[in-house]
């Protein structure tokens, strides 16, 4: 199914302010972790603002679609999204890291509402979204669940218990994303440890495999309908991505990966977001 | 009485539950005949997910199951399952306080033959120290049974300490277990012994023989360590003097948790039986509790030793 060029429009609109919500939370905390916040941004928004079915006005609704932030420190993105559904108020995202805050430095189920799972030891998430995923299963449910991983993070040896996992019990109802910018904290992903082929890997271990450009929305909402009519095996969406996608100055640099900008820089930022 | 070991209990218990409550689903990390999660798989094979030989995983997936309103049971030896995943039950079962139940046998040195690698004698102290954590040590079948369906009852996760070796059975069915509650087994006044899991067997044995040398000792079965009842050991040191007794290392587990009350409550002498900092070896259950000094002998020695030293 086509989408919209107004559907894409709102999209496209959506994630700008995403994305300068990351840029004033970061600056206002004066932390966290703008690079990779800014590389998965597209991806949450056609989630959230597109495939998931969801109910902000009841976050705990049994029949909605999970989404597992693998890569917790990713939080400002996620928290910028679930703000703009209206899960809580916009305000507090300035409150990000902040003592006695509802928005913790990674996602806190117990605190945030709309957050389905808590995250930010790296490698956790797929675990827990294939628990969701068996649950779904179990009850007969048509709920899907939706998990988002760093390419960094598929380093952790866990992801592949998991991903062996999910094959084995066919969990067609889960869908995984790999946000791949390329780097981390200590450089370039494939000069600290490389995971690739990440697709080939992915593969090997009996999953559903599709390349998209992660900042292509029209290209990740063909790739959720793709793996949505895929059955017996769960799908990874191999997103291509770049880290700081949107700052001119943070794109593709390794510093930004867990520094915030200072006021100056944000105003910059902000500027280069405007539209 | 016969011996029964806590894990066939636990096997029993949980496909008894399984009927009852639809929630409980059972996870194993291919051990499932050995920790008895097996007679639930048999009996409710949709609801038993075995994970393989991925304990990390193992504890991930339960805490995603728990956030859809099940109950699971995961279930390993206890050095796997707390050693290996710690860090998982930390962060994705304790900090967001799922309903996790984290059921692990072959617990402390009686694992026998398999040696030190299969021995987990550092569980306990691993578990208290996580907030939100249960932490519970059964005696024997009938206490696990009871145990079992506690666990299964209380909302929050909950770690369960079960053994391989079969134990004698100290309580009848009437037997009532409240979870948090120490049990005043035998009255005595000259001192306390204070024990938990197979070692409660161990205590009472102990007190028979100081009876004969006229010393008449209480003893306490501490079945949850945390939260561990405060008030039960208060009691127990109206005796003047306190040992305590566990299949663990004396550092962390029941012996650390009783010292912490009473040296903050009320300060008495307390003599830790334990392993004292060390791993274990290959040998039979028996063999390991006397070489390790964890025999019934050992407690009353510490028991002799102690009054002495009473103030």
């Amino acid at each position: 199914m086509p989408v919209s060029k107004e559907k894409l429009e709102e999209l496209t609109k959506a994630a700008r302010r995403v994305r300068r919500h990351i840029i004033e939370m970061t600056a206002e905390a004066g932390s966290g972790h703008p690079g990779g916040s800014l590389s998965c941004a597209d991806i949450l928004v056609a989630l959230y603002f597109h495939e998931m079915k969801i109910d902000p006005k009841n976050p705990n609704w049994p029949d909605r679609d999970r989404f597992v932030l693998s890569k917790g420190h990713a939080a400002p993105t996620l928290y910028a999204v679930l703000a703009e559904k209206g899960y809580f108020p916009k305000e507090e995202l300035k409150t990000l890291r902040k003592i006695n805050s509802i928005l913790q430095g990674h996602p806190d189920m117990k605190k945030t509402p709309g957050v389905d799972m808590t995250t930010g030891s790296l490698g956790q998430g797929l675990s827990a979204a294939n628990g969701m995923a068996l649950a779904g299963k179990l009850d007969g449910k048509s709920y899907r669940v939706y998990v988002l991983l760093g390419d960094g993070e598929l380093e952790e040896g866990q992801v592949w218990e998991a991903a062996m996992a999910a094959a084995h019990y066919k969990l067609d109802n889960l869908t995984a994303f790999v946000d791949h910018n390329g780097l981390q904290i200590d450089g370039p992903i494939n000069q600290v440890m490389s995971p690739e082929i990440i697709q080939d890997k992915f593969r090997a271990f009996g999953w559903h495999v599709i390349d998209v450009d992660g900042h292509d929305f029209e290209d990740i909402l063909q790739a959720i309908e793709e793996a949505k009519s895929t059955k017996g095996r769960p799908t990874v969406i191999v997103a291509r991505t770049v880290k700081g996608k949107g700052v001119p100055y943070m794109e593709n640099q390794v510093d930004w990966h867990g520094k915030a900008p200072s006021r100056e820089q944000a105003e910059e930022a902000l500027k280069a977001l405007e539209g | 009485m016969p011996k029964i070991a806590t894990r066939e209990a636990y096997g029993e218990a949980l496909a008894e539950l399984g009927e009852e409550i639809k929630d409980i689903v059972v996870l194993d990390a291919d051990l499932s005949k050995s920790t008895k999660t097996s007679v639930f798989a048999k009996k409710f094979p949709e609801r038993f997910f075995n994970m393989g030989i991925a304990e990390q995983n193992l504890m991930g997936t339960a805490a995603g199951l728990a956030t859809c309103g099940k109950i699971p049971f995961a279930s390993t030896f206890a050095i796997f399952a707390t050693g290996r995943a710690f860090e998982q039950i930390r962060n994705s079962i304790c900090y967001p306080n799922l309903n996790v139940k984290i059921a692990a046998t072959h617990a402390g040195i009686t694992v026998g033959e398999d040696g030190a690698t299969h021995q987990s004698i550092e569980d306990i102290a691993l578990m208290r120290a996580l907030p939100n954590m249960t932490v519970i040590n059964p005696a024997d079948a009938t206490e696990t049974k009871k145990a079992v369906r506690a666990a299964a009852q209380m909302k929050g996760p909950v770690y369960l300490r079960l053994g391989r070796h079969p134990v004698e059975t100290i309580f009848g069915e009437g037997y009532e277990f409240k979870p948090g509650k120490g049990v005043i087994l035998r009255e005595g006044r000259d001192v306390a012994i204070i024990a938990t899991g197979v070692m409660v067997a161990e205590a009472l044995k102990a007190a028979e023989i100081l009876e004969k040398d006229g010393i008449n000792a209480m003893v306490v079965n501490i079945h949850t360590i945390k939260p561990i009842d405060e008030e039960v050991i208060l009691k127990a040191a109206e005796c003047g003097a306190i040992v305590t007794a566990e299949e663990h290392s004396i550092i962390g587990g029941l012996g650390s948790a009783v010292a912490e009350v009473l040296s903050e409550k009320k300060p008495v002498p307390i003599k830790r039986i334990g392993i004292k900092d060390v791993f274990g070896m290959s040998g039979k259950p028996e063999e390991l509790m006397k070489a390790y000094g964890l025999a019934a002998e050992d407690i009353a020695e510490a028991a002799r030793t102690l009054i002495i030293s009473k103030p």
